[in-house]
């Protein structure tokens, strides 16, 4: 069946093509195919990269088509390693993905544990625990800046109700201290679900008969838990951190929404200071230089953070 | 022969239609596209449109884009020199910019053949919209849509007796328009918290946002009757001293205790339309906002007629009075394939009988015309304080960096008031510094 299918494509392929062909290695027929790829690849990734490596070394201003385009040296990447706001993003950034993943892990890996036991409504369940990460981040920014609301937000209510708060005298969004930790709640909300399914997948691959034999050797539940569940989970755990550490690194849609980097500048990620300088200043050549070393810090922890789970996964 | 005839009549006949048609239709119908924000103001402007489309045979499309977004998307727009747009109403900061880029074409050519004359509108919007350099006069845009900060409020509040006679026992005048800024302020306190039919409300919705222009817009409204100045008017570009000077530092602080005491809670990312949002809902008792607003609210069911008023910005300590200019002008993107039919729209927009028609679909026209007519005043209630607040008016900075000036006061203003960290002081000592070294970026110095 399968030769006669050959037979038939070669019998369809014109004669100038397949002499052609016939002339070509397998490598260069291999090459022929990824050729396209590669080409995509290169100029949607490769060429915006070194293009934007170029520009950081200049003063450039894409509003400025008129002036004079010169080489600064490394002046924009001191400029930005020895501001002290940048460092202030950093830290918010920091803030972010710390709490982020902390909280994002134990819950998401909680209510996997829970969903891997059978019990009754189980999919319907699992189902609504994963609504929220199926929602556009904007929306879902729009509409906690509502839950959020100090007169008539849900949040604030339900605070108010739990500790006999007046629900109009704090406000998530507004208020400094706790601006930092309302975006903290959100993420969470929205990106435990995908943490959660990473989990299952990792629940779901171990086999019962690893825990048949703890059971015949008498081990606890809680030793169980530590010395079979953990470990083998924790490739898949590890998979969650770093997927989640890249994306929260580069949050930003969601932030926006929710606080627009306020109240002054307490939840100002560095994507969204990034964006200011290059398309609200307009300082293009600056951006580039921070942009590149965005790009350096993020591609650096997840290459160190790679190897160590390969190490993990090796164990 | 005869069919012959007939065959030659016909000819003739299809001839002449041509002939005719080709006379009265545009010798190229266009399809226009005209980019603004994405407010009421628009609405009115594409019903206004039709009559173009009627007249000059070009269809009218338009992109309008919401206001936070509004400078972003349409600067990406000019700078990346796309053919989006044939015509732009741009902010009035855009102009600068746009004009040394290259991306406004000059109209004073075009204004001088079309007999358009620029002392036929409003001083302050010819140099407010369509100046660069500002003072000279070289055209980039006309006058379109004026517009000025003012503040609404709760007529009808404020004529309850109950509250007349507990505002007038507490601070010894009637509760009535405040003529100066610490009466604003009072009358903010007062309302602050109260209860009233049943529902708690509050004092002022002021402009407070972050993301683009917004707590810049509020807090300069306010610097400027407080003596704040944004260079030394005998040394363009020598800011220490005028930016941060003590009258700058009382407007700057004024600003951040009316946000404390009077604005209602969760307010601290509010703009034009969060303060429409808490005036209409029957919140607040006053609000500052664009005059933009003023239709909208007279015509609101719930606090429109005559629950409403308005009045032009109150008087600082001084009894400087002075109000944030709002409004744009409508320039032809210099991209466009399509000048000559933008510059027909132009030509028809600036006809009299249009702008009279502009204002009462509910643009503001800045024609001296049409605002000095003796009708004006009184054809709308809020018609006398947009032109009593129009006298007063100044604006941000218009230069090209305009965008990283702006970035900068967004930050140290929104960082003060809101966000409470640092003084006024620091505020204004910071933001003299970001503001020099800008300009020293720019080779001003």
């Amino acid at each position: 069946m399968l030769d006669s299918s050959i037979e038939r494509a070669a019998r369809a392929t014109p004669p100038v093509v397949a002499k052609r062909i016939q002339g070509l290695s397998d490598r260069a027929i291999a090459w022929l195919f990824v050729a396209p790829s590669i080409f995509l690849l290169l100029a949607v990734n490769i060429f915006p990269l070194i293009w934007t490596i170029r520009l950081s070394f200049t003063n450039f201003r894409v509003n400025r088509p008129n002036a004079e385009v010169s080489f600064v040296g490394l002046k924009n990447y001191i400029n930005i390693l020895t501001d002290s706001d940048v460092w202030l993003t950093m830290q918010a950034t920091a803030h972010f993905l710390i709490w982020t993943i902390v909280l994002q892990v134990l819950i998401g890996f909680a209510l996997a544990y829970l969903i891997n036991k059978k019990f009754r409504g189980n999919d319907m369940w699992t189902t609504i625990i994963v609504l929220p990460m199926m929602l556009s981040p904007a929306v879902v920014g729009n509409f906690w800046t509502f839950l959020y609301q100090p007169q008539i937000g849900l949040f604030n209510y339900a605070v108010g109700f739990l500790t006999g708060t007046d629900p109009s005298t704090f406000s998530m969004i507004g208020d400094v201290p706790l601006a930092p930790w309302a975006i903290v709640i959100v993420d969470t909300w929205m990106w435990t679900p995908f943490v959660m399914l990473i989990c299952l997948a990792g629940l779901r691959s171990i086999p019962g008969s690893i825990y048949e034999a703890a059971e015949c050797d008498r081990a606890s539940k809680w030793r169980q838990f530590w010395t079979i569940t953990i470990p083998l989970v924790l490739p898949f755990l590890m998979l969650a951190i770093l997927f989640r550490g890249i994306e929260n690194f580069k949050m930003f849609d969601l932030v926006v929404q929710l606080t627009g980097g306020g109240p002054g500048s307490t939840t100002e990620l560095t994507s969204i200071n990034l964006k200011r300088e290059a398309f609200e200043k307009w300082r293009t050549g600056y951006a580039s230089a921070y942009a590149v070393i965005l790009f350096v810090t993020v591609f650096g922890l997840a290459s160190i953070y790679v190897k160590a789970l390969n190490k993990v996964k090796q164990r | 022969m005869a069919v012959s005839y007939l065959k030659s009549a016909l000819g003739a006949g299809v001839a002449t239609a041509f002939l005719t048609l080709g006379a009265t239709a545009p010798a190229q119908a266009e399809d226009l596209t005209l980019c603004w924000a994405s407010w009421d103001p628009a609405n009115a402007l594409v019903a206004l449109s039709k009559d173009f489309e009627a007249k000059s045979g070009h269809k009218m499309s338009f992109e309008f884009v919401p206001w936070p977004n509004f400078a972003d998307r349409m600067l990406n727009e000019l700078n990346s020199g796309g053919k989006l747009c044939d015509l732009m109403i741009g902010d009035s900061q855009w102009i600068g910019g746009a004009a040394e880029n290259g991306q406004y074409v000059k109209l004073n050519d075009f204004f001088g053949k079309e007999g358009i004359k620029m002392s036929d509108f409003i001083p302050a919007t010819v140099t407010g919209y369509a100046e660069w350099p500002k003072g000279s006069p070289n055209y980039w845009a006309l006058p379109a849509f004026g517009d000025v900060v003012g503040w609404s409020y709760r007529k009808d509040w404020f004529s309850r007796p109950e509250l007349q006679a507990e505002f007038k026992q507490k601070y010894g005048r009637d509760l009535a328009v405040p003529k100066t800024f610490a009466e604003l302020k009072d009358i903010a306190a007062f309302f602050q918290d109260r209860e009233i039919d049943g529902n708690k409300v509050y004092g002022a919705a002021i402009y407070t946002e972050r993301g683009s222009e917004g707590i810049t817009m509020g807090a300069m409204d306010v610097l400027y009757s407080f003596g704040f100045e944004y260079q030394n008017p005998d040394k363009p570009y020598e800011l220490e001293g005028y930016v941060n000077s003590d009258k700058s530092v009382k407007g700057l602080e004024f600003y951040k205790e009316l946000y404390n005491c009077c604005a209602p809670p969760g307010s601290s990312d509010a703009y034009m339309s969060e303060n429409i949002d808490a005036y209409k809902s029957g919140q607040v008792a006053l609000q500052m906002n664009f005059a933009f607003t003023w239709p909208g609210i007279h015509a609101d069911p719930k606090v429109g007629g005559d629950k409403s008023g308005y009045f032009a910005n109150p008087a600082g300590p001084d009894g400087v009075q002075f109000a944030q200019l709002g409004g744009q002008g409508i320039s032809v993107v210099a991209a466009s394939d399509k000048q000559d039919a933008a510059l027909e729209y132009i030509k028809w927009f600036a006809q009299p009988d249009i702008q009279a028609k502009w204002w009462q679909l509910g643009g503001y026209s800045a024609l001296r015309a049409v605002v000095e007519d003796p009708g004006f005043a009184t054809s709308q209630p809020y018609a006398q304080t947009f032109l009593d607040s129009m006298a007063i008016v100044k604006d941000f900075w218009a230069e090209p960096s305009y965008a990283s000036l702006l970035q900068a006061s967004q930050k140290r203003f929104h960082n003060y008031v809101v966000a409470g960290q640092g003084t006024a002081k620091e505020a204004l000592d910071g933001l003299a510094a970001d503001w020099t070294e800008i300009f020293d970026d720019e080779g001003k110095y």
